[in-house]
């Protein structure tokens, strides 16, 4: 989009901000627990995205440019968080992978940093001993998962158990929903025949 | 997954792709297609469309621009299929954001699957609506996703996940949930015995009291209930607990949400709470599997967030303190990293500073730790705990620390390592050094407020000049200097190089030289100033050099055809001006003293650091500084007795004769004369940057009481004649006692009582719920007050310190009484000063009400509509918020009105109350037990009646609510002592000789006294 102007800002001596006008589609993030979750490999690639605040298009591959420049960068043995914008980052490797999520900075990190490894657990009981292979062609598998564990940035279930179980019946859904349309083409085939 | 070859293929074509660009092209390739299949083929199978979707989240996922087949996905929702609405809601929630045009579309196929009867459908849509609903969905959704949250027919599986959902609209627009409602239907929710319905409601609860506790007081036992069940493992199930702990996400959760009540007040509730805590805190030892480790840390720290926030008692804070005193020297980064953090908020806690300050070595060995994170933890730690007492090993940490580190914290390494030097000093050089070394250092990351500071330091500071010019005389010895050190150095010299001029290397000629070798290096901007010191050096050569004449000349002559306005002029002007010989001494003396201002380096951080709330700054502004740099400061310093001191010498001196100098030689500076050029005027530019907002320097009110003090001897040595039978009588008060005390509660100095023989001035200063007033104590007569006794009767929310009073008052002498205050709670009661002395034979005494009033505790707050509404809507109702109709307040019209609230420091803030005739006001009350509390006021006119409003009060205390309403409604009804008359403090006639005022018995009692008082 081009605008001639793209907002209109009175701010004060003191840094009070006393009028604002956008006329660019800019975003306002809000609180929430957890911002977004980003999945980094070793090499930089991007390997699963869930944005639970606003983000647009364009900031969201700024965020992750930038992000997965200070991330990669961090050696070992150093804490699980940086301080970033404003904001927490709290990572954690796992082989050739790095997961982050993003929270407030008055927020408890070790609390996220167990989401984290409960999100890896999940995954790691369904692929069976996951890879990062696994999470490349099966992208898809890795959001209906999260999506299971986490909703608006919020842990929406802490038993592994329940999870699994809700996973699994969703997979016979999508099975059986194939199988009666094979059985369905197979009918049709066999009457035109 | 089976059977989605293409998309696999797709896959492993991008992996296989040697670089960026090869991978670009395969992208565009594949966008191609899927732009015209979607194009062409309206009768996609499913399985197709479905396809490519996926494809479509994938490059979009890989960073590519998806402009197209939004609408494809969107469409897939609405699908009759559940493999096909499975990837339409998961690819919509992931390609869209809330404020996604296309996302309109979907509302009502979303809607139609959360009312619909299927289950599963209802679990996509709940997830969707979460993930990215925004305000328009809030307003649709909200009853229907309540529904499913209360249900008794619906599965915790939906439940849950409505819960979370509901905690989306609530943000969205708070509206949808009222508290009045919801309440009771949130305290049922808390019953549950599903742990993930428990854990999404937990969530919401906290949502919902983050925004505003009112209304769910009841949830709180609830909460503590939770608690002790998890803390204690009861009835959790297996599949709940995490590496043996029950559900720490359901422990933190709970915990935060108890954060956002005030306080507990139920004793029971509270015990248990306590006890659950106090388990946490023992019981939580390091273990080697991380997990289990990082989890219980986790609501360990959680645990100490609660105790802080509850201001436990004090033996439970120092057990905290020695928790996080462990946790800094660990092994486990994660762990030192949450334990700096927190000792950091700790400091906001007044008796944890100085356990904390055992710590400092540890904190000091952090700074070097490899990890960037926590280095800046352990930077902002040791910014929050520097005081008085450990300035000068910590700066020294900073300053050595500044050198190794990255360039990205340097700037503000350096602006802090300045500001706590000048703040704490223990002496004037000391911080001399440190700025110069900061200079040496870091040059470039030492902004120019810092070095103009201490130039203001040196110039108001004599015994400091002949100091600080032989330290920038050696750092000009070093070969490579940084441009700002040559700045600083040739400001000091040029003022006050002369001083050196015995020592050897010193004399002008020498200095100039030095400073010379320097002009080649420098930019433009620091020519100007070389300059002025040329011209200064060559006025203090004693006896005049003829050589060095001719040197400086040679360089003004040089300059005069320069490009730059700024030099050619100064050159010029430098150079005629020389010539004029002795006219030069006057132009070029040396420069008056600045007045003194608050440091613009500290509002630089308060202005970078505004949105940080728990921020070190704010910590910082509540401190006391050192008192060796307290600049002009007429007053004593603390805890030594006042010298007796004749009004001419006593400290005011020091500002009268600054602003004499200012006025006396308004051309005395030639820079100034050229302030108009818009280039690097160091004085001018100075002088702004150290002064602004700032307000001038009171000096009325202390020349008055000299000038008062100078008409009226006569007066009194004719009344020194009358008998000394009659004398008791006459001894009455010059003006009315009551009318200066009225006058002292809106400002901070001037007469607080007066008789022919004394006089008796304040000057107070307020910091917070500190407040330092001066008694001046003058004797008006030429014969001396003798038997002069001061007690103070203070009221019990205030801690009142008077240093000693001397026995006796010297003819036509001024004696300083430096008086502590401090503010421990909220209230209206005044202090009461005893104050007598004996003249003659007759002993004179007043009670003086001190102007130590509640106002005196408020600092001038100014807020914005985004600011003021949501904390006024959170504060609802009493004892928090108080109303009430005032009848017969003294008419004054609106900006009279604001006037005065102005004048006791509640700031109206203009345009927030959209109806014109009501002002809406806020300040901040300082005590020790309230924190800084913020308060708000609403004043409710009508313009046909002014001689009645509606005051509405709010704050977070409700005896501060209450204080400060009848405190305001004192000041608005017509006679201001109306409510709480005090009888105005009449001199007693004096006593019989032999009983003087006993002060122990009356220091015993002052309850009593004051009870007779009122």
């Amino acid at each position: 989009m081009y605008f001639q102007i793209h907002f209109v800002l009175l701010v004060s001596r003191q840094g009070k901000v006393r009028l604002t006008k956008w006329y660019s589609p800019y975003t306002q993030k809000e609180r929430s627990k957890i911002h977004f979750v980003l999945l980094v490999s070793r090499q930089g690639k991007v390997r699963l995205t869930k944005w639970y605040s606003p983000y647009t298009q364009k900031e969201r591959s700024k965020v992750i440019r930038e992000l997965s420049g200070v991330i990669l960068n961090r050696g070992p043995k150093l804490c699980n968080f940086i301080e970033w914008r404003g904001y927490k980052v709290v990572y954690k490797r796992y082989a050739s992978l790095y997961f982050c999520m993003c929270i407030d900075e008055a927020d408890n990190e070790l609390e996220v940093l167990e989401i984290i490894h409960h999100y890896v657990e999940i995954l790691d009981r369904y692929f069976g001993s996951v890879c990062e292979l696994d999470l490349i062609f099966n992208f898809h598998k890795a959001y209906y998962i999260l999506d299971e564990l986490l909703i608006a940035g919020e842990l929406q279930e802490s038993s592994k158990k329940t999870v699994a179980r809700i996973i699994s019946a969703q997979d016979q859904l999508v099975e059986a929903a194939k199988e009666e349309a094979s059985s369905i083409s197979n009918i049709i085939a066999q009457a035109t025949k | 997954m089976s059977g989605m070859r293409g998309l696999s293929v797709f896959i492993s074509d991008i992996r296989n792709c040697q670089n960026k660009e090869a991978e670009r092209l395969r992208v565009d390739k594949e966008l191609g297609n899927i732009r015209t299949c979607f194009k062409n083929d309206k009768g996609l199978t499913p399985y197709k469309k479905k396809k490519y979707v996926w494809k479509m989240l994938y490059i979009h996922m890989l960073g590519y621009d998806v402009d197209f087949g939004h609408m494809e996905a969107v469409s897939l929702i609405s699908a009759p299929k559940y493999p096909e609405k499975q990837v339409g809601y998961i690819v919509t929630s992931c390609l869209l954001n809330e404020n996604h045009d296309f996302l309109r579309l979907a509302i009502n196929a979303v809607r139609n699957d959360i009312i619909g009867r299927n289950e599963t459908y209802q679990c996509l849509a709940l997830t969707l609506v979460g993930n990215i609903g925004g305000r328009e969905f809030a307003e649709s959704l909200a009853p229907d996703v309540q529904k499913l949250l209360i249900s008794s027919s619906c599965r915790p599986l939906v439940r849950k996940k409505a819960a979370l959902c509901l905690l989306r609209l609530f943000r969205k627009n708070p509206d949808v949930v009222n508290a009045d409602g919801w309440a009771d239907r949130m305290a049922q929710l808390l019953d549950e015995r599903d742990l993930g319905v428990l854990t999404s409601s937990m969530s919401l609860l906290v949502s919902l009291v983050s925004n505003d506790y009112e209304g769910y007081s009841s949830c709180l036992p609830k909460c503590v209930k939770i608690l002790e069940r998890l803390a204690r493992n009861q009835d959790v199930p297996q599949e709940y607990t995490y590496y043996g702990i029950p559900s720490p996400w359901l422990q933190v959760k709970t915990m935060r949400a108890l954060q956002y009540f005030p306080t507990i007040e139920d004793p029971s509730t509270r015990r248990s709470l306590f006890e659950v805590l106090q388990r946490i805190l023992m019981g939580t030892d390091v273990v080697k599997n991380v997990n289990k480790n990082n989890a219980s840390h986790a609501v360990l720290f959680e645990a100490l967030s609660l105790v802080m926030h509850l201001n436990a008692e004090k033996e439970m804070m120092s057990q905290c303190v020695a928790l996080l005193g462990k946790f800094i020297s660990v092994r486990e980064p994660n762990i030192r990293y949450l334990g700096l953090e927190n000792m950091t908020r700790m400091l906001m806690i007044t008796d944890a500073q100085d356990i904390i300050k055992k710590h400092q070595p540890q904190i000091i060995t952090s700074l070097k730790d490899p990890d960037i994170s926590i280095r800046r933890r352990a930077l902002d730690l040791l910014y929050g705990m520097c005081d008085v007492s450990n300035a000068k090993g910590i700066v020294e940490e900073l300053l050595q620390y500044l050198s190794t580190a990255e360039f990205s914290m340097r700037e503000e390494l350096s602006l802090k390592a300045a500001i706590l030097a000048e703040k704490f000093a223990p002496d004037l050089s000391w911080y001399v050094d440190v700025i110069l070394q900061l200079i040496d250092n870091a040059g470039d990351f030492v902004s120019d407020d810092i070095w103009f500071r201490v130039v203001q330091f040196v110039t108001n500071n004599e015994d400091l000049q002949p100091y600080a010019a032989s330290k920038v005389r050696e750092y000009m010895d070093k070969i490579a200097i940084h441009e700002t050190m040559v700045k600083v150095s040739a400001y000091i010299l040029g003022e006050y190089g002369h001083l050196l001029a015995r020592r050897p290397g010193c004399s002008a000629r020498e200095l100039f030289g030095i400073l010379h070798e320097k002009l080649l290096t420098v930019s433009s901007p620091t020519i100007p100033l070389l300059l002025s010191t040329y011209a200064k050096l060559l006025m203090h050569a004693q006896p005049p050099d003829i050589e060095l004449q001719k040197q400086i000349w040679n360089v003004f002559k040089k300059y005069e055809s320069s490009i730059d306005v700024e030099i050619q002029q100064r050159a010029v002007e430098y150079f005629e001006l020389s010539k004029k010989g002795a006219a030069l001494m006057d132009v070029l003396a040396e420069m008056p003293k600045f007045p003194e201002r608050q440091s613009s380096l500290i509002k630089k951080v308060e202005d970078v650091e505004d949105t940080a709330d728990q921020s070190a700054i704010k910590l910082r502004a509540q401190q006391l500084p050192s008192n060796a740099l307290v600049l002009a400061d007429p007053q004593p310093v603390n805890g030594t007795p006042p010298p007796l001191k004749v009004p001419s010498i006593s400290g005011i001196k020091l500002d009268n004769e600054s602003a004499s100098q200012t006025q006396s030689q308004p051309n005395g500076d030639l820079s100034k004369a050229q302030s108009q050029i818009p280039s690097a005027d160091l004085v001018g530019e100075m002088v702004d940057s150290l002064a602004i907002e700032a307000p001038p320097v009171d000096m009325g009110s202390h020349q008055r009481v000299y000038r008062e003090e100078d008409g009226i001897p006569d007066e009194v040595d004719g009344t020194a004649i009358v008998p000394i039978g009659d004398q008791a009588n006459k001894v009455e008060p010059i003006g009315n006692i009551t009318e200066r005390f009225n006058a002292l509660c809106l400002k901070d100095s001037g007469v607080l009582y007066e008789d022919p023989y004394i006089q008796i001035g304040v000057k107070a200063e307020w910091r917070g719920h500190h407040g330092r007033l001066v008694l001046f104590l003058g004797n008006k007569v030429t014969s001396p007050l003798t038997s002069v006794q001061a007690l103070i009767l203070p009221p019990a929310h205030l801690k009142l310190e008077l240093s000693l009073v001397p026995d006796t008052i010297p003819p036509r002498a001024q004696v300083q009484c430096p008086l502590e205050v401090m503010n421990i709670r909220p209230s209206r009661d005044v202090a009461v000063l005893d104050f007598s002395y004996k003249f003659g034979t007759s002993m004179v005494s007043a009670k003086l009400r001190l102007p130590a009033v509640l106002n005196k505790f408020l600092q001038p707050l100014q807020l914005t509509s985004e600011e003021f509404f949501p904390q006024w809507r959170s504060l609802s109702g009493p004892p928090l918020k108080l109303q009430e109709v005032v009848r017969g307040v003294r008419p004054l019209s609106l900006p009279e009105m604001e006037n005065l609230f102005n004048s006791f420091r509640v700031t109206i803030c203009p345009g927030l109350d959209p109806n014109p005739n009501n002002l809406v006001a806020s300040t901040t009350f300082y005590s020790e037990n309230t924190r800084p509390m913020l308060c708000l006021a609403r004043i409710e006119t009508d313009p046909a009646d002014r001689t009645q409003l509606r005051l509405t009060v709010a704050s977070g205390d409700s005896t501060l609510t209450f204080e400060l309403k009848e405190f305001i409604k004192e000041q608005l009804i017509a006679i201001p002592m109306g409510s709480r008359a005090l009888v105005p403090a009449v001199p007693v006639p004096a006593a019989p000789l032999a009983q003087p005022p006993s002060p122990a018995v009356d220091a015993n009692d002052p309850g009593a006294m004051l009870a007779g008082l009122l």
